[in-house]
């Protein structure tokens, strides 16, 4: 917080900020990251906060969040009285998961981790910086680049905490591996977390993340994570995103694929007041494959932009993204899909799509495909639709004697689904199916029975 | 069953139905023929609860209700059934799904139980046999990719299903070959009851070759303009509907 000084600006404030709290943010660090701190603030300082003006953020003004210096920052861990896994259970039925958890971006002490093949490393990033700084910093920040956004040199200057996974080489994690990141505070709370995850050649593994917020003071929470997938490695990575409307959450997913490399990632964003996914996939290898997709659901003031960019830099890769958007009340939403086929990347496939169906007159969609497509050898499409329930498929339903309600649910949950089809556990599609019918018949989705129930 | 008395109906501003006059009763089957634009298919989808065509007119009482007060769901759990000329396709919602919840829907609204997954599955392979739809079929979106015949077949698959009390045919015979059409009539025929009604709405003769109607109906320029036997459709085949136009002095 702020000790009654004045700022000219924000920008100013969190630098400020960061130069107060130097050597407690940096305490226990190798060297390396305190180079890595140097470079965000500068290139933060450089860059601001997004604004209007921002083309990488048109859609997503963040001048007025960062206004408010009411954010409370956590340089140390919050403190745990109780048992997280007594206050939150995760209720998808028969769905057995290594369950991890994260609270205010902090690697919960708590977690257990025995179970776990030989040679893995999972861990809180912190630990792995000292553990292993050689692994560590081979891969830090190779991928979420300070120069190129301002949010992601916001989480570089002051990444302290969260996941580091390290699957190595020919090893298979069948059980999903679920991380669940609450936010819980007694004020307003800005959150860093940053995890970094490797997956070793021919490796596979299964990642969900689970976003919530546990208490109702407002919360800026700025989440990266970057991923390598080394040849032949395949991930799958899902995220949920159920946070209440005091939330701004700006989200980092950043990917980097070796030949041969399997993706799929899913960002059901369910909730939430201000979502910003920034999703990046950098094909560093020939015949990667990587599936995006993404489904959003806003409702009354919410806003939720989806920033996609892929990176065809060898040839033969694949990439698909599906992104659709449900849209009611007064909220707003944004997709902004890059491709950029490189010289050289021949025998390239990209598709991308966006469609969005507004509830009201009053909800809003930008879209935005982005191709750069500097070879010839290439299958490359990209399409965007914006429209409202198909009246006549309506129409169709309810001469079956399907009420209206009924008849506009199921015709939503159809547009969804294509999306939904693309989640490859099945327990988990399931359980968000039925949380996407809870939501779109506009009860609370809650899909935990936690004892700290808040609604906002 | 159905009396119409007086309809005048408008889409766009347009006046398309301008009085129409109608009495069906159990058991009957009426065909209602018309040159293309005399207001067949409007007729039919103001019927089943369409809004986009205003009323501007007119009652239609249903079983001695005011079907015209009642959204199109509540007129097809009373029993009314309409077999669209282009059948809608709905990616994403499953023809299971959606044939379960309308039976269910029909059913919650008659105070029945709601049927169990095993029952709707037999009712479903009961029907399914019956009209003779290639099994295949039901474990697709609704429409989603359905050949011509295909979807028509699947608009007799879903009467069947539920069991209407009045079925209305829009142009069921368009875009179907010859064997299609066999299997359609063939279903429509053994779906018939001597407490249930069938409108067949078409342009052609063809259909009525295989579904004899007790009534023909001429419509014209939105009115009917002529009632008579089955025979009228032998000379509405032999004149054309030149022949109408003539008699009324055009």
């Amino acid at each position: 917080m702020n000790e009654n000084r004045s700022f000219e600006t924000a920008e100013a404030r969190l630098g400020q900020l960061y130069q107060d709290n130097k050597e407690q943010i940096g305490k226990g660090f190798p060297a390396f990251m305190q180079h890595e701190r140097e470079k965000a603030l500068a290139a933060f300082l450089r860059m601001g906060i997004p604004d209007r003006k921002t083309e990488n953020y048109k859609y997503t003004d963040l001048t007025k969040l960062f206004e408010n210096d009411s954010f409370d920052r956590a340089f140390q861990p919050t403190s745990f009285d109780f048992d997280m896994r007594e206050v939150f259970t995760c209720d998808v039925p028969e769905f057995d998961t290594h369950l991890l958890f994260h609270v205010n971006g902090w690697y919960y002490p708590g977690n257990q981790t025995t179970d776990f093949p030989k040679g893995m490393i999972i861990c809180s990033l912190k630990q792995a910086m000292m553990q292993y700084p050689d692994l560590v910093a081979s891969h830090y920040g190779r991928m979420a680049d300070s120069e190129s956004d301002p949010i992601v040199a916001l989480n570089s200057l002051f990444a302290i905490d969260g996941i580091f996974l390290y699957i190595p080489d020919n090893v298979l994690i069948e059980k999903p591996i679920q991380v669940i990141n609450l936010l819980r505070s007694e004020e307003d709370l800005y959150v860093t977390q940053r995890n970094l995850v490797v997956v070793g050649k021919n490796a596979r593994v299964k990642l969900m993340f689970c976003d919530h917020t546990l208490s109702i003071h407002s919360y800026i929470a700025n989440y990266l994570t970057e991923v390598h997938l080394l040849e032949d490695a395949v991930a799958d990575i899902y995220g949920t995103q159920n946070q209440h409307n005091g939330t701004a959450h700006l989200n980092g997913l950043f990917i980097r694929q070796e030949r041969n490399s399997g993706l799929i990632t899913n960002t059901i964003s369910l909730h939430g007041g201000i979502t910003r996914n920034n999703i990046l996939v950098d094909f560093a290898g020939e015949n990667a494959e990587a599936g995006l997709y993404g489904l959003s659901l806003t409702d009354r003031d919410q806003l939720n932009d989806n920033f996609i960019s892929v990176n065809h830099n060898q040839p033969g890769c694949r990439s698909n993204q599906i992104y659709k958007n449900v849209l009611d009340d007064n909220s707003s939403g944004g997709f902004t899909g890059r491709i950029h086929v490189m010289p050289g990347a021949k025998k390239t496939e990209a598709y991308q799509r966006n469609n969005s169906v507004l509830l009201t007159k009053a909800a809003r969609m930008n879209t935005k495909p982005q191709l750069v497509i500097d070879n010839d050898d290439v299958k490359c499409s990209h399409g965007a639709t914006v429209g409202q329930i198909n009246e006549e498929a309506l129409f169709y339903l309810q001469t079956r004697g399907i009420p209206e309600k009924e008849a506009r649910l199921m015709l939503m949950f159809a547009f969804a689904h294509e999306v939904l089809a693309n989640i490859r556990v099945e327990p988990l599609r399931q359980s968000i199916d039925r949380l996407i019918n809870k939501r779109l018949r506009g009860e609370v989705s809650r899909c935990h029975n936690c004892k700290l129930e808040c609604i906002r | 069953m159905l009396i119409i008395k007086d309809l005048h109906a408008k889409v766009e501003g347009k006046e398309i139905l301008r009085g129409i006059n109608l009495t069906i009763n159990a058991g009957e089957v009426h065909a209602i023929m018309g040159p293309n634009g005399s207001g067949k298919s409007t007729l039919a989808n103001v019927l089943a609860g369409n809004t986009s065509f205003e009323v501007t007119k007119g009652e239609v009482t249903f079983n001695g209700r005011d079907l015209l007060a009642m959204p199109a769901d509540v007129r097809a759990k009373e029993g009314l059934f309409l077999s669209f000329q282009y059948p809608v396709e709905i990616p994403g919602v499953s023809m299971i799904n959606f044939l379960k919840t309308a039976v269910n829907e029909s059913r919650k609204y008659h105070q029945l139980k709601e049927l169990s997954a095993g029952d709707f599955l037999k009712l479903m392979r009961e029907k399914k046999e019956l009209v003779q739809i290639d099994s295949q079929l039901t474990n697709r979106s609704v429409n989603e990719g359905f050949s011509g015949g295909e979807k028509k077949k699947n608009e007799i698959f879903q009467m069947a299903m539920l069991e209407p009390k009045l079925a209305i045919l829009d142009e069921t015979d368009s875009g179907l070959d010859i064997d299609a059409l066999r299997i359609v009539a063939n279903g429509v025929n053994l779906l018939k009851r001597p407490e249930n009604a069938t409108i067949v709405v078409t342009h052609y003769q063809r259909l009525l070759d295989y579904i004899v109607p007790d009534v023909v109906h001429v419509l014209y320029k939105g009115q009917i303009v002529k009632t008579a036997g089955k025979d009228l459709v032998l000379e509405l085949e032999e004149k054309g509907y030149d022949w109408i136009k003539k008699e009324l002095g055009e």
